[in-house]
């Protein structure tokens, strides 16, 4: 059985201790977490997690029956047809070309956000592929920090 | 605090008791009067409302305020064993005897801590049990004080859920979940961790009478097309084969699956935990399966073309190498817990569900649809199996051998008797020899394994059942991982029988070290050993040292009759090993039969 990227969803009770075990779970049975995110759902008691992961089907049905024999979670959702996207900032000398950064960014739905005395942040916000070629992209430009945000998800 | 309680309270006092207890709660919540107390006394007023009659615990510092709670009712009776790990493991085997849901006790740091190995056991093998443990005041946490450790943390892999209770308002609230978590679904052990400024501070105790937890919804019904499709394949099969687990024991069971059995003459396979469902003479019981498993389970196993797992998990000591296992068979999986389902086998038929409740419905659809006759070749097969390799030893009469000492056991005190066992050799002996007549008579650690646990579960077990015998049947090692509790039993006249089947050896290991390492015994020798009748002796109990059969008869029977705790060390043949077996990772059906011994 191939191993297959897989994005689920966990919504669960905003408590103490909540993300310890899913953080948990996957540490403890030797699951992998490529991202994770994670915020509470505004007006309820409740948070949402957005999981990226890898496995094989046996592998990937388990995550899902484990996350969901955890006592505080409300519900997992297996995505398959979903919007997927990813924040990242990045900083730049304040040396590069403002313009050129300008631009690249909007192709990524992102813009310059925060001037300083010696650097730039920008941002973009889009598909975890194409945030990838952005970051890679932005290399030409000397970057100084990365800082991805981790995969949301939501069904169609 | 109510003046009027108190009034009432002292109104009730001559009648003592729990009943009149329980009328002044009645009085109490007709006045509508406020039930003021503090955190420690909520902590008891929740174990006397679940019925509990037994605790089980050590104090220490962080659950003082509980203990001295303890020491002003007479509701419960509290046991102190002598090491947090023993009243743990004594809850659990309390829980396990009677069915109810097990309670122990502990101090925060070295006290939880002691107590995990008692959790993990029970995780493992899905005990219903409540273990309160005392923590660091809120202010304190994450301060590393004096005892302080993440119990919550610590326990999270090894509990079915844990709390730690970070405010008063939530205990009363925390408390009933808790007992509803512990025995609902696929039991479990649940933690409630409690600083100790909340069992000193006073607020209102309301005990609610249900809990509301939105996401803790366990299915036990199970879905009636698949329970159908499953009984069509039943009618369909010709080798059909039921697989019972620990889960057949949990659920209470066995009756339906006795039935069910019966009603089609399918043939069935026992694992180590459900050992004692079909009954020994049941003759439709094929044998114990798995790693030290007869052949003809074994082979039952590897030949059917329908297995019907009940409440069992497909364990690596169960299947052996899993590419073989029950290759030609479709799989019927009844299990309460979906993650069992499909986590290492392929299955046809899963049906998330009690089992008690799927099987009742698959008799429905059974009962007169199936010829009683159609798997009798199937049944004589296996016969034919069990012939030709029947369990069996060589009996000897200058050395006792350990199976002898099992075989003998079942003769004298068979059914009456609880029999807990510690882990190794002494285990696989005592589920291969004792003939086992109902569940909850056998009670051991399957899962984790965990040595040190027989003497204690079996002490819990005697308080479950104080009108029948209790034996641990252990070995040279295990009893000593938990000797302590010597004291324990016989300061509170529990009088447990130890039957140490004595080998000198860690014999377990040693036989390994046989097979697979050539012969090198590292660390396995116990030649040094202590007076095992001037250790009981000295802690109060009674000892006896057996070299012969007729010196085996009158040590059970002084032990018996003498109620005390009692080791009974019989010497027992050093280099006899566990057969059959499959060695770790092999196919089922390649099993060593017999060991050629120079």
């Amino acid at each position: 059985m191939e191993p297959v990227r897989r994005v689920i969803s966990v919504v669960v009770l905003n408590e103490a201790q909540v993300l310890s075990r899913v953080s948990g779970l996957f540490a403890g049975r030797g699951y992998n977490i490529e991202s994770l995110t994670v915020a509470p759902i505004p007006e309820t008691d409740l948070s949402h997690m957005t999981i990226v992961t890898r496995g094989n089907e046996r592998v990937i049905e388990q995550i899902t029956k484990q996350l969901h024999k955890l006592i505080p979670t409300l519900k997992v959702i297996e995505h398959a047809e979903m919007v997927e996207k990813e924040m990242v900032l990045i900083k730049f000398p304040i040396e590069e070309k403002l313009s050129d950064i300008q631009a690249l960014c909007q192709a990524y739905n992102g813009g310059i956000v925060n001037v300083g005395e010696h650097m730039v942040i920008a941002m973009a916000a889009d598909e975890p592929v194409r945030i990838k070629h952005f970051v890679q992209a932005a290399k030409r430009y000397n970057p100084l920090e990365v800082v991805r945000g981790g995969v949301v998800a939501m069904e169609r | 605090m109510c003046t009027r309680w108190w009034i009432l309270s002292k109104g009730g006092v001559s009648g003592g008791g729990l009943s009149i207890f329980r009328y002044n709660r009645f009085i109490i919540n007709l006045l509508e009067c406020d039930m003021q107390m503090s955190g420690a006394r909520m902590i008891i007023e929740a174990i006397i409302a679940e019925g509990v009659t037994k605790v089980f615990g050590y104090p220490g510092g962080a659950i003082m305020n509980v203990y001295d709670e303890i020491y002003k009712q007479d509701n419960f009776e509290h046991i102190l064993t002598r090491h947090e790990q023993a009243a743990v493991h004594a809850a659990d085997g309390y829980a396990r005897a009677s069915g109810e849901v097990g309670v122990a006790m502990v101090t925060s740091g070295p006290g939880f801590t002691n107590a995990v190995t008692g959790l993990a056991t029970a995780y493992t093998d899905s005990v219903p049990l409540v273990v309160i443990s005392g923590q660091v005041p809120l202010s304190l946490i994450g301060t590393d004080g004096f005892q302080e450790i993440d119990a919550v943390g610590i326990s999270r892999a090894c509990t079915k859920h844990n709390y730690l209770v970070h405010d008063l308002a939530d205990l009363p609230r925390i408390l009933k979940e808790a007992f509803y978590i512990a025995r609902s679904g696929r039991p479990g052990p649940v933690l409630v961790d409690v600083p100790k400024d909340i069992t000193g501070e006073i607020g209102e105790f309301v005990y609610p009478d249900s809990v509301d937890l939105p996401t803790y919804k366990p299915n036990y019904k199970g879905n009636n097309r698949q329970i159908k499709k499953a009984a069509e394949a039943i009618k369909a099969a010709k080798k059909p084969l039921l697989y019972l687990g620990g889960g057949v024991v949990l659920s209470n069971a066995h009756e339906a699956v006795r039935r069910l059995a019966e009603l089609a003459q399918i043939p069935a396979v026992e694992t180590l935990m459900a050992r004692g469902v079909m009954g020994a003479d049941n003759p439709l019981l094929v044998g114990m399966l798995g790693m030290h498993g007869s052949y003809a389970a074994n082979m039952a196993m590897s030949e059917t073309d329908l297995v019907i797992a009940l409440g069992a998990r497909f364990d690596d000591r169960v299947t052996g190498k899993l590419s073989e296992f029950a290759k030609y068979a479709d799989v019927i999986h009844v299990d309460i817990d979906p993650a069992n389902i499909a986590k290492l086998v392929d299955v046809d038929y899963p049906i998330v569900g009690d089992v008690k409740i799927v099987v009742e419905k698959m008799i429905e659809h059974l009962d007169g649809a199936v010829d009683p006759d159609r798997y009798q070749v199937w049944r004589d097969i296996l016969d034919r199996y069990d012939e030709l390799h029947p369990l069996m030893y060589h009996d000897s009469d200058e050395v006792i051998k350990p199976q002898w000492v099992i075989e003998r056991l079942g003769e004298l005190v068979g059914s009456d008797a609880i029999i807990t066992s510690d882990v190794g050799q002494h285990q696989m002996w005592a589920a291969q020899f004792f003939p086992f007549d109902r569940p909850r008579q056998w009670i051991n650690s399957g899962g984790l394994g965990t040595m040190g646990y027989g003497f204690p579960s079996a002490i819990g077990a005697k308080v479950a059942h104080p009108e029948k015998t209790v034996i641990n049947i252990t070995g040279d090692g295990s009893i000593l991982m938990n000797v302590q509790e010597l004291v324990t039993a016989a300061e509170n006249g529990i009088p447990v029988i130890n039957v140490i089947l004595n080998n000198h050896f860690l014999g377990m290991v040693r036989q390994w070290q046989t097979f697979f390492y050539d012969k090198r015994y590292a660390e396995t020798d116990l030649s040094y050993q202590p007076n095992w009748k001037m250790l009981a002796e000295a802690c109060g109990g009674a000892g006896y040292d057996v070299t012969t059969k007729a010196e085996f008869d009158a040590a059970l029977q002084n032990a018996i009759e003498g109620g005390k705790v009692t080791f009974i060390n019989v010497a027992v043949d050093r280099f006899e090993n566990v057969l059959p077996m499959v060695p770790a990772g092999g196919a089922l059906y390649n099993m060593m039969l017999e060991h050629k011994e120079s």
